[in-house]
C-alpha cells in the first residue's frame, strides 16, 4: 500500500481543497449575496430624466433634449443584407464591420451601442424598418442642451461612463452617461436621479415568462433634482465677453455668504459643443489642445503669483504682530538694500522720496521698500526666522491660501504658500528673513488660485472672516443646509485692523493706481499688481513675456456684495486690463448697466494674441485664440 | 481454473457498478435541468439534449454488456491492436473528421459525432499496462523508457494536433502509474517546480523571476563550497547545466508568453491569476459559473429550480460546465456529495488495483484511477475557479456520447479486470 500512498494522499487532499471552495463559495460568499442579483432575471432600466441647472436667477443654464441609438445584440442578429442596411444607417460597409466587431468584441449576449445618437428625421425612417434586422433596436436617451452659451467650465457636460468604470461600478451600465467636469460631475447623485428597475424571469430561451416576485423587488425611477448655482449668469456671460481674446481667470465671490457669483475662465468653449454627435470630433480638439488649453479651468486650476494684492496681508499680519503700527514710516530710496551686493536690491516705483511712507500711502502707492521691511520684521520677530516663517505661515493661510479651500467643484489646486520646512530643505537649515524677501511682494515661491484670491479679497471685505466658496444654492428649489458652507472661518487677523487696510485699497480707486477705473455712486477698494514673468528660452531666443495684470476688489466699501480677483495673463500692469475689467464687471454686477461703453469696446476689442504668440515655438501651425 | 464461466456477471465489483449509475443518474438529472424548458419538459423528446443523452445512457448498457463479455485475458492479448486501431482513428480523424469550434476531432455518423480521444485514453492505458506488466521490463533502462514515453506522448500528440489541449493534458495522468512502478518522485518535483516557475514568470516577468533563480542557485552553490571544497569539482557540470536550464526555462516561458501566446489564451491566465479582473468581457464563463455555483447556498434552490440555469447565464453549462448546474440547484450539500462519490470511485479503484494478482490489472487499474482523477481535478478545479478555462469534460456526468462511453469503457474494462481475479481465485 505504500506505493499507493502518493495517490491517495492527493486525491484526499484535492477532495478537500475542492470541499473548502465550495464552502467558501456557497456558504460564506453565498451568505452575503443577493438573490436578486445571483438570479437569472432579466433587468430592464427605466432612465429618468436628468435635473435642470438654473442661476441664481432661475435663468435655465442645462436642460434636456431626446436622442436615439441604435443597439445591437451580437446573439440575436440574422443573416442581414448589409448593403441595404448600411445605406439605411447611412454608415459605410467598412464602417458596420468595425462597429459590429466591436459590440461583438465586448459581448455576445449584451446590447451594446451600434450607432450614437441619431438625428431626429433619421429615427421616424428607421422605426419603421428596423423591426425587419433582428438583433438591432432603437433606444431612447435624454441629451443636455445649453440654452446659454455660458460657463462651460462651471457647468461641465456628461458623456458615456468609461468601461472601466461600468465594470467596476454597480451603479453603471455599459453605455450609461455620467458627469464629467463641473457641477455635472461634482453633482452627478443629485442631478442624476436614480434609475428604475423592473425586474422580469426569464426561462433559458431568453423569453421573459413574468415578472421576478411579483414585482416584489421592483424600484421606480426617481427623477434627478434640479440645482440651482450661485452663479450670476449675466455677469458671467459679461465676463467671459471682456475676456475674449485673453488669458487668465476672474472670479466674483458674494463675501457675506461664500457664493461664487462668476467663474471665468478665457478661452472656453460654447458647451452646446459637447452634446450629441459632434461630441467626439469637438472633445478630441478641445481637450488635445495643448496651447490654448480651453478645458483648463484658470480660475481654479492655474497657480500664480499673487503680486501686490498680497502686500495687503502682509501689512495686516504686521499689525497683528505688533511689529509695525499705523504711524511706523519707512523712507524709500528707489527701493530695498537686503545685502550687500550689487544685485540684492529691491526697486520701487512708489516713487515717494525724502519723507517716510506709512502703511496707508504703502498699500495705496504699492510701495515694495515698505513691506520688504514689514515682512523681514515679522520674520525676526522672534531672532529665530524658522519660528516667524511658522507664524507667517499660519496667518496667512488662515485667509485659505495654500491649501484646497473646500468649494464644491471638482477642479482645484493646492497652491503654495511656503514655511520654515520648504525653507529648510531648500536651504539646508541655513537661511534668513532676507533670502525670501520676495514674499513680502507677493512674488518669490508664493501661489495662488484666482479662486483663492478672490476669497482672501472676501475674507478683507468682511473685515476678517469668510464662508466657503460655493456654487450651489439651492437643490429642487430647497436651499441647501450645508454646515461646511453656512460656518464662519476666522482669520488669525483682529478685525479692528481691517480699516485701514480697506481705507488703503479705497484710495487705490481714488488716488491710486486705479484712479481712472472708479464708478460714480460705488465705493470700489482695491489693489492692482504687476507679477513680473520670468524670460524664457524658446528657440534658441530669449524672450520676455509681458507680466500678468492682477487686481483683486470688492464693493461697495461699506457692506460689500462682491469681491472678486482677476488675472490676465501677460496683460502688462494691473491697472491697464485687470483694473478696466473689474471696474466694468462691478458697475455691471451692482448696477445692472454699463456707463462706460467707450471703456466697455475696448476691452472687449483688447486681444493679447501677439503676446501669447511669442510664447509659442512655431508661430505658422498656431491655432487661432478665439473663443 | 474452472471451466468457462456462463455468467458474465459473476465476481464484478458491484460497488464500482452502483457508484458508476449514481453518478451516470445523477448527471443525467442535472442534464436535464440545465437544457430544458418550461415549454419542453417531455422526458423522451429526443431532439433535446437531454433526450439525447437519454440515449447515449442507454447504450451504455450493451457496451457494458459486451465489455464484460470478453474474456479479460482478451484485453490483455489485444492491448496492441486496441491501441494501434485508436491511434488510426485519431489520425484518421484528420482526413474523415469534421472541424467544431477550430477543433479537428469529430468523426459524423448520421449526425451522431464521435470523439476517438475519449476512446483513446482507455486504449492507452491498455497498452501502458501490457507493456509494463511484461515480465522483462525495468523502468529503470532507458530503453523501457523510451518505449514508455512513446505509448504516451503518441495519441498526446495527435490530439495537441487537432487541438485539445485540455485533453492532452490527461496524458500528465500516466505519471502516477509510473510512480506506482517505480520512477522516482524526483520528476514529480521537478514538474511541480517548472509549474511554479511558470506561474511566477507569467505573473512577475521573465527578468525578476530569472534574477532570484540565479541568485539562489549561486547561493546554494556558494553554500555547498562552503560546507565542501570540493563540491564543484564534482558537480561543476550540473552546476552550469541548473545555470542553463533555469536561463532557457524562464526566458522560454517569457518569450512563449509575451510573443506566441495568442491574446485570448494569455487572458485565461490573466484573470486566473488576478492580474486583470473582468466579469463581462472573457472571464464571463468564470465568473457566472462562480457566481451560479454560490447563489445555491447550503441546500441548493432544488431541483429545475435553478434560475441561472434556467437563464442559461453559464455558456457550455450541460457540458464542460455542468458542475455548476449542481452547485447551484443542490448546494453545498450536494457538489460535495458529488466530490466524495468521486473520492470514493477512486479510492475503491486504487484499493482494488492493489489487490489485483497480476500486474496487468493493477496497472491498468492506476491507469483509469489516474485518468479519471485528472479530469475530475481540472473540470472541477475550472467551474469553481481555481484554474483557468480548460475545456475538458466531468466524468460521467457531462453532455455527450464519446465521453461517457469512453469513461464507461475505461471502468468496465476495469471491472472485468477485477471480476475475472475473483473468478481465478
Amino acid at each position: 500500500m505504500k506505493r499507493s500512498f502518493l495517490l491517495l494522499f492527493l486525491i484526499t487532499l484535492i477532495g478537500l481543497i475542492y470541499i473548502v471552495r465550495l464552502f467558501q463559495l456557497q456558504i460564506i460568499r453565498g451568505a452575503d449575496q443577493n438573490p436578486i442579483q445571483s438570479s437569472a432575471i432579466k433587468i430592464e432600466y427605466d432612465y429618468p430624466e436628468r435635473g435642470y441647472i438654473y442661476d441664481r436667477n432661475n435663468k435655465l443654464l442645462v436642460a434636456n433634449q431626446l436622442s436615439y441609438d441604435v443597439m445591437v445584440v451580437p446573439k440575436d442578429v440574422e443573416p442581414l443584407d448589409t448593403l441595404e442596411f448600411c445605406s439605411l444607417l447611412k454608415i459605410t460597409k467598412e464602417d458596420f464591420k468595425r462597429r459590429y466587431q466591436k459590440a461583438e468584441n465586448f459581448a455576445r449576449w449584451l446590447p451594446s451601442k451600434f450607432l450614437k445618437q441619431l438625428a431626429k428625421e433619421d429615427f421616424a425612417y428607421l422605426q419603421e424598418k428596423l423591426p425587419k434586422y433582428k438583433g438591432f433596436y432603437i433606444q431612447k436617451r435624454i441629451i443636455r442642451n445649453y440654452p446659454i452659451e455660458t460657463g462651460a467650465n462651471i457647468l461641465g457636460f456628461i458623456a458615456e461612463v468609461n468601461e472601466k468604470k461600468a465594470r467596476t461600478n454597480d451603479y453603471y451600465e455599459q453605455g450609461e452617461l455620467i458627469g464629467k467636469l463641473g457641477v455635472e460631475k461634482q453633482y452627478e447623485g443629485v442631478l442624476r436621479g436614480v434609475k428604475g428597475k423592473k425586474r422580469f424571469k426569464r426561462n433559458n430561451l431568453n423569453k421573459i415568462t413574468g415578472s421576478y416576485k411579483d414585482g416584489k423587488y421592483d424600484t421606480l425611477a426617481v427623477t434627478g433634482k434640479d440645482l440651482t448655482l450661485t452663479i450670476d449668469s449675466d455677469l458671467q456671460q459679461y465676463g467671459e465677453l471682456l475676456m475674449k481674446g485673453k488669458r487668465g481667470g476672474i472670479v466674483a465671490i458674494e463675501p457675506k455668504t461664500g457664493e461664487i457669483l462668476a467663474l471665468i475662465t478665457a478661452p472656453s468653449y460654447d458647451p452646446n459643443l459637447l452634446v450629441g454627435r459632434k461630441r467626439s470630433p469637438n472633445s478630441v480638439k478641445l481637450f488635445n489642445d495643448t496651447i490654448n488649453m480651453p478645458t483648463f479651468d484658470r480660475g481654479l486650476q492655474a497657480m500664480y503669483p499673487p503680486g501686490s494684492p498680497f502686500k495687503i496681508l502682509n501689512g495686516l499680519i504686521g499689525l497683528q504682530e505688533e511689529v509695525i503700527d499705523k504711524k511706523f514710516g519707512v523712507y524709500c530710496h528707489h527701493g530695498y538694500r537686503y545685502g550687500a551686493r550689487k544685485n540684492e536690491f529691491m526697486k520701487c516705483h512708489c516713487g515717494i522720496t525724502g519723507r517716510p511712507i506709512r502703511l496707508k500711502t504703502a498699500i495705496a502707492k504699492s510701495c515694495n521698500s515698505y513691506f520688504a521691511t514689514t515682512y523681514k520684521k515679522i520674520i525676526d520677530k522672534t531672532g529665530d526666522p524658522k519660528v516667524g516663517m511658522e507664524n507667517w505661515n499660519k496667518h496667512v493661510e488662515s485667509f485659505g491660501l495654500g491649501n484646497y479651500l473646500g468649494y464644491d467643484l471638482p477642479a482645484g489646486r493646492k497652491g503654495m504658500i511656503p514655511d520654515a520646512n520648504f525653507y529648510n530643505k531648500w536651504y539646508k537649515n541655513r537661511w534668513q528673513s532676507t533670502y525670501t524677501v520676495s514674499n513680502s511682494i507677493g512674488q518669490g515661491e508664493i501661489l495662488a488660485t484666482p479662486m483663492q484670491l478672490a476669497n482672501m479679497t472676501a475674507a478683507i471685505a468682511n473685515k476678517g472672516y469668510f464662508y466657503t466658496p460655493h456654487i450651489v444654492k439651492k437643490i429642487d428649489n430647497e436651499v441647501i443646509v450645508d454646515s461646511a458652507y453656512s460656518t464662519r472661518r476666522n482669520t488669525t487677523i483682529d478685525p479692528k485692523h481691517f480699516p485701514i487696510a480697506i481705507e488703503a485699497m479705497h484710495e487705490v480707486f481714488t488716488y491710486g493706481t486705479a484712479k481712472w477705473y472708479q464708478i460714480k455712486g460705488i465705493e470700489i477698494c482695491g489693489k492692482t499688481g504687476t507679477a513680473e514673468n520670468k524670460i524664457k528660452i524658446i528657440d534658441g531666443e530669449k524672450v520676455q513675456a509681458q507680466d500678468h495684470s492682477i487686481l483683486i476688489a470688492f464693493a461697495p466699501k461699506d457692506n460689500p456684495t462682491i469681491a472678486m480677483a482677476v488675472y490676465i495673463e501677460n496683460g502688462g500692469y494691473g491697472s491697464t486690463i485687470a483694473a478696466p475689467i473689474t471696474s466694468l464687471m462691478i458697475e455691471k454686477y451692482i448696477k445692472g448697466s454699463v456707463t462706460k461703453k467707450h471703456l466697455e469696446d475696448r476691452m472687449i476689442n483688447m486681444s493679447l494674441q501677439k503676446e501669447y504668440d511669442k510664447l509659442i515655438k512655431k508661430k505658422d501651425t498656431l491655432a487661432s485664440g478665439k473663443k | 481454473m474452472r471451466q468457462e464461466r456462463n455468467n458474465i456477471f459473476e465476481g464484478i465489483d458491484w460497488l464500482l457498478v452502483f457508484i458508476y449509475f449514481i453518478l451516470v443518474g445523477f448527471g443525467w438529472m442535472n442534464i436535464y435541468a440545465s437544457s430544458s424548458t418550461d415549454e419542453t419538459r417531455e422526458i423522451f423528446d429526443f431532439s433535446t439534449k437531454y433526450g439525447k443523452q437519454l440515449i447515449f445512457i442507454s447504450l451504455t448498457i450493451p457496451v457494458i454488456i459486451l465489455i464484460l463479455f470478453f474474456n479479460s485475458k482478451f484485453y490483455e492479448q489485444f492491448a496492441s491492436v486496441l491501441y494501434i486501431l485508436s491511434l488510426i482513428l485519431l489520425v484518421g480523424v484528420f482526413i474523415f473528421g469534421k472541424t467544431i469550434n477550430g477543433a479537428t476531432s469529430w468523426y459524423n455518423f448520421g449526425g451522431i459525432g464521435l470523439q476517438p480521444s475519449e476512446f483513446a485514453k482507455a486504449f492507452t492505458a491498455l497498452a501502458l499496462a501490457k507493456l509494463m506488466s511484461d515480465r522483462k521490463y525495468n523502468l529503470k533502462l532507458i530503453k523501457n523508457q523510451i518505449k514508455t514515453f512513446v505509448i504516451i506522448f503518441l495519441p498526446a500528440f495527435f490530439i495537441a494536433l487537432q487541438p485539445d489541449m485540455g485533453s492532452v493534458l490527461i496524458y500528465f495522468a500516466f505519471f502516477f502509474v509510473l510512480n506506482r512502478e517505480g520512477l522516482s518522485l524526483v520528476y514529480l518535483l521537478f514538474g511541480a517546480i517548472s509549474i511554479l516557475l511558470f506561474i511566477l514568470t507569467i505573473y512577475f516577468g521573465a527578468q525578476p523571476i530569472l534574477f532570484i533563480c540565479l541568485s539562489i542557485i549561486t547561493l546554494v552553490t556558494a553554500y555547498a563550497m562552503y560546507k565542501n571544497k570540493r563540491f564543484l569539482r564534482f558537480n561543476a557540470f550540473k552546476v552550469v547545466g541548473l545555470y542553463l536550464f533555469t536561463s532557457l526555462f524562464v526566458f522560454g516561458i517569457g518569450y512563449t508568453y509575451d510573443n506566441i501566446l495568442e491574446q485570448h489564451q494569455k487572458n485565461r491566465f490573466d484573470i486566473l491569476l488576478g492580474k486583470v479582473t473582468d466579469t463581462k468581457g472573457i472571464g464571463y464563463n468564470s465568473y457566472q459559473s462562480e457566481l451560479t455555483i454560490s447563489s445555491g447556498g447550503f441546500f441548493g434552490k432544488g431541483f429545475l429550480q435553478g434560475d441561472r440555469t434556467q437563464g442559461n447565464f453559464v455558456p457550455e453549462q450541460h457540458t464542460d460546465y455542468i458542475y455548476s448546474t449542481v452547485g447551484e440547484e443542490w448546494g453545498f450539500l450536494g457538489s460535495s456529495l458529488v466530490i466524495i462519490l468521486f473520492m470514493l470511485l477512486l479510492y475503491r479503484i486504487i484499493y482494488l488495483s492493489e489487490r489485483q494478482t497480476n500486474k496487468f490489472g493493477r496497472i491498468y487499474g492506476y491507469g483509469i484511477a489516474s485518468i479519471i482523477f485528472f479530469h475530475l481535478i481540472v473540470n472541477i478545479g475550472m467551474v469553481i475557479g481555481l484554474l483557468p478555462t480548460i475545456g475538458i469534460p466531468l466524468p460521467f456526468f457531462s453532455y455527450g456520447g464519446s465521453s461517457l462511453w469512453g469513461f464507461t469503457l475505461l471502468l468496465f474494462i476495469f471491472i472485468r479486470l477485477d471480476a475475472h481475479k475473483k473468478y481465478d481465485w
